[in-house]
C-alpha cells in the first residue's frame, strides 16, 4: 500500500521559464544533486566493512532539498542541520576530505573525531553546525539570525530538519520567536514522511505542516522536494525576504527517504512500509528527472553525464583514500576544547 | 578585544574587599545592576533579556534602567519558551554575541536542559574549539513563602555533572558585582544562581571594573577545629553558627566556594590538612550534587588527614512542601548547623 505518493506537478511548469536559468547553473545543481548521492552510495559499500564507525543518515532520494535550498545561498550565508547532515553539508560547498575523515573518526575530520556524521562543521563553507538531537538546531539557527540583525550583518540563516522535529516544543518556539521579531530566517522541513519507522499518520493529526507554521504568523510554503527548480525558486524568494527584512519563511520540502533511517540499505522489507512505496517515488528521482528535463532541452547529453559522473568517482575515491590513510587523535586530544579559554 | 583589555588593566587582588562595613554599601540588585552597566558600556556584543527584564520590578532591581539607558534592541522581554530562548542565546553567542539571560527562578531551567546540557555545554567541545558560546544565565532561587516543590528548587548540583558548564554562586554583593563580570567575560557557557535570601543582604561593593575569578573560594572565617565549606544561604547560616560558638572556644575555617565549577580543589584541601575535620554545606538536595562530590574528593584524596567522619548538610531527599507549617522541618537552620559542629568540633 502506497500510503504518501508524489504529489508534485513535476519539471513541466518551469518550461516556459528555463531560458532565464544559464546552462552553467543547471548543470552545477544537476552535478551538485550526482554528487551527493555518489558520495552516499559509496559510503553505503564501504558502510559494511566496519571501518566508518559513525551511525550514517543516508539522504538519497531527497538530495534535490539541500542543492536546490543551498544554491539560493551565498557563502557568508549560515547553515544548520539536524541529524541528516551529508546533504546539506555538501551542497553548502562543505569540504568533502574532511567529511570522509570525520565519518572515519580521523583526527583531521572537520571536528577531529569529537561530532561523527551527526555533527559536521565547515565555517570557512558558512555550515555552521548540527544537532542529533530532533529540532535541536532550530533555536540556534534562530539564534544566529537574532545575532545577523543585532550585528546589522546581512546574512540569513537556513536551518534543515525532518518531519519530526515539528513534534518538538523548541521548534514551535523558535517559530514565534522569529516570526515576532521578523528574524532573517530560512526553516527548511525536509519531509520524508517517516521519523525512523514511525509513519507521519502515527505522529501527526492529518494538517499541512506547512499550514501549521503559517498559523504562527511565518510566510509558509509546501513545495516538491524532488524538483530542484522549485525547491531553489522557492529558496530564493526566501533569502530574498530575509535579506530585506521581511522576516522568516517557512519551506515544507516533501520528498521520499529511499533508504532507512540509520545504516545502508533499504528496511522496507521489515515491515514499517511497503517496498512498493519506495520504488513509486523512485520514478520522482530527483536527479534523473531533472536530467531528462535538461537532455530534452539540450543543455545536457549522455556524454556530458558520464563526464561528471567520472570526474565525481575521482574525487570520491579520493576523498575516502584521503580518510582512511588519515592519522587517528592521541589520547591528549580527548582533554582540548572542553572549555574556552 | 574588549574584555582582554579590561581584565589586564584591572588585575588586582580582588579577594581582598572583605569587609562589609568600609567603602560605599549596596544592595545586591544594585551590585548587580552596576556590573550590567559596565559589562554593556564596555562591549556592545552584551545584551540583557528575560521574562521581565524590562518590567517595572525589573528582575528584583538587577536590571531596572537597563531599557531605558541601552535601548530595547539590547535589553528586552522574552516569550516564556525557555528551551527555545535558551537556544536562541546560544546560536547568538556562537555568532559572537555575549547574551545574559535573566529567570526569576532556576525550576524553570529545567525546561531548558536539552539546550544547556545537549547543546550549549557541548558545543565548543564538538566544533573542536572551532567555536565558543559565551553566555550567562542567571535565576534566584526561592524560598519559603509558598514556593513549594516548584518555585524554590537549587538546580545546581543536576547541572555539576556536565562538562562544559561552569556554576556560579554569590553569596554577597561584592562578589555578585565581580562574579557577573567574571562570568560575561568568560567565553563559556556560566550559569550564576542568586539565593532570595542572600539577596537581602547589603555589603561595601567598589565602584568601577573589577572581577571575582570564576573557581576561586574565599576563607570567610578563619579557624582550628573544623572546615566548613559550602555556598550561598546554607553558608551565610553557618557563618552566624560560628560566630554564635566562638563563645565555646570553637573555631572553624569557614570557605565560600563561590565557584562551584570549576571546582577549588586547593582551599578545601589546604584547610582540611590544617583542621582534619570537615563539614560540607549546601543550599539544594544533599544527595548527588556538591556535597557528595566534595565528600568523594574528601574520601579519595584527604582520607589521610580525616580525623572524624565527614559530615554534610543540605535539603533531604524530599521536594520542597509550599505551607510554611511543614517547610519549618525541612530546611536546616542556623540551630541544626550549630549543633553539628559542634558535634564535629568535639569529635
Amino acid at each position: 500500500m502506497i500510503r504518501y505518493a508524489y504529489s508534485g506537478k513535476g519539471f513541466e511548469p518551469f518550461e516556459p521559464a528555463i531560458g532565464k536559468y544559464d546552462r552553467e547553473f543547471l548543470v552545477s545543481l544537476l552535478w551538485s544533486m550526482m554528487r551527493i548521492r555518489m558520495v552516499q552510495e559509496e559510503m553505503e559499500r564501504r558502510y559494511r566493512e566496519d571501518e566508518m564507525k559513525t551511525p550514517i543518515h543516508l539522504v538519497i532520494g531527497q538530495e534535490a532539498t539541500s542543492v536546490g535550498c543551498c544554491a539560493a545561498l551565498e557563502r557568508k550565508d549560515q547553515v544548520f542541520s539536524g541529524h541528516r547532515t551529508n546533504g546539506n553539508y555538501l551542497a553548502k560547498g562543505g569540504d568533502l576530505k574532511a567529511m570522509m575523515s570525520e565519518l572515519y573518526c580521523r583526527a583531521n575530520g572537520c571536528v577531529a573525531s569529537r561530532g561523527g556524521s551527526m555533527h559536521l562543521l565547515d565555517k570557512e563553507a558558512g555550515y555552521a553546525g548540527s544537532s542529533g538531537i530532533v529540532a535541536g538546531s532550530l533555536p540556534i539557527a534562530t539564534g544566529a539570525a537574532l545575532a545577523a540583525r543585532m550585528l546589522k550583518q546581512d546574512w540569513a540563516t537556513m536551518v534543515f530538519f525532518g518531519d519530526a522535529a515539528t513534534e518538538e516544543g523548541t521548534l514551535w518556539e523558535s517559530l514565534n520567536y522569529a516570526a515576532l521579531r521578523e528574524l532573517p530566517v530560512i526553516y527548511v522541513c525536509e519531509n520524508n514522511f517517516f521519523s525512523v519507522c514511525s509513519p507521519l499518520e502515527a505522529r501527526q493529526p492529518k494538517v499541512e505542516i506547512y499550514e501549521k507554521a503559517a498559523s504562527f504568523g511565518l510566510h509558509s510554503v509546501q513545495v516538491d522536494g524532488t524538483n530542484v527548480l522549485e525547491v531553489y525558486e522557492t529558496a530564493r524568494s526566501a533569502v530574498e525576504r530575509a535579506r530585506s527584512g521581511k522576516g522568516p519563511t517557512f519551506i515544507e520540502s516533501l520528498a521520499y527517504r529511499w533508504r532507512g533511517h540509520g545504516g545502508a540499505g533499504d528496511d522496507s522489507d521489515t515491515g514499517y512500509r511497503d517496498p512498493a512505496e519506495v520504488e513509486h517515488w523512485k520514478q520522482y528521482c530527483p536527479i534523473e528527472g531533472f536530467y531528462n528535463f535538461l537532455a530534452k532541452r539540450g543543455q545536457i547529453d549522455e556524454p556530458g553525464r558520464n563526464a561528471l559522473v567520472k570526474q565525481i568517482q575521482n574525487e570520491v575515491l579520493k576523498a575516502f583514500e584521503h580518510a582512511i590513510s588519515s592519522p587517528v587523535p592521541e589520547e591528549s586530544d580527548l582533554f582540548k576544547h572542553v572549555y574556552s579559554d | 578585544m574588549p574584555w582582554a583589555q579590561a581584565l589586564i588593566a584591572k588585575k588586582t587582588d580582588s579577594l581582598s574587599h572583605q569587609d562589609p562595613n568600609t567603602g560605599r554599601v549596596l544592595s545586591y540588585a544594585q551590585a548587580i545592576n552596576e556590573a550590567l552597566v559596565l559589562a554593556m558600556e564596555l562591549d556592545p556584543k552584551v545584551f540583557v533579556l528575560g521574562q521581565g527584564v524590562d518590567d517595572p520590578k525589573g528582575m528584583f532591581g538587577a536590571t531596572l534602567g537597563l531599557a531605558e539607558k541601552f535601548g530595547g534592541e539590547r535589553v528586552f522581554d522574552t516569550p516564556l519558551s525557555e528551551d527555545g530562548m535558551t537556544g536562541i542565546c546560544a546560536g547568538a553567542a556562537m555568532m559572537g554575541l555575549r547574551p545574559v539571560y535573566f529567570h526569576n527562578r532556576p525550576d524553570f531551567l529545567l525546561l531548558a536542559f536539552n539546550q544547556l546540557v545537549n547543546h550549549a555545554s557541548k558545543v565548543h567541545f564538538m566544533d573542536n574549539g572551532k567555536t565558543n558560546v559565551p553566555m550567562v544565565v542567571w535565576a534566584a532561587i526561592g524560598r519559603g513563602w509558598g514556593s513549594g516543590a516548584q518555585h524554590s528548587q537549587a538546580v545546581h548540583g543536576l547541572l555539576l555533572g556536565v562538562p562544559g558548564l561552569k556554576i556560579v554562586l554569590p553569596s554577597s554583593p561584592y562578589d555578585a558585582k565581580g562574579l557577573m563580570l567574571s562570568a560575561i567575560a568568560d567565553n563559556n557557557p556560566v550559569l550564576i544562581f542568586e539565593h532570595r535570601w542572600c539577596m537581602r543582604r547589603k555589603s561595601a561593593v567598589p565602584e568601577g571594573f573589577y572581577t571575582v575569578p570564576l573557581g576561586k573560594g574565599v576563607y570567610r572565617r578563619r579557624g582550628t577545629d573544623l572546615t566548613i565549606v559550602g555556598v550561598s544561604h546554607t553558608l551565610e547560616l553557618a557563618l552566624e553558627a560560628v560566630d554564635e560558638l566562638a563563645r565555646d572556644g570553637i573555631s572553624a575555617d569557614a570557605i565560600d566556594l563561590r565557584t562551584i565549577k570549576p571546582l577549588d580543589e586547593e582551599i578545601i584541601f589546604e584547610s582540611l590538612k590544617k583542621t582534619g575535620k570537615i563539614l560540607i554545606l549546601d543550599s539544594t538536595w544533599a544527595m548527588g550534587g556538591l556535597c557528595a562530590e566534595i565528600g568523594c574528593r574528601v574520601a579519595e584524596k584527604g582520607f589521610r588527614d580525616l580525623k572524624a567522619p565527614v559530615r554534610r548538610i543540605g535539603l533531604p531527599d524530599i521536594p520542597t512542601p509550599a505551607g510554611f507549617t511543614l517547610e519549618q522541618y525541612y530546611y536546616p537552620d542556623k540551630k541544626r548547623i550549630a549543633s553539628a559542629i559542634g558535634e564535629i568540633a568535639a569529635a
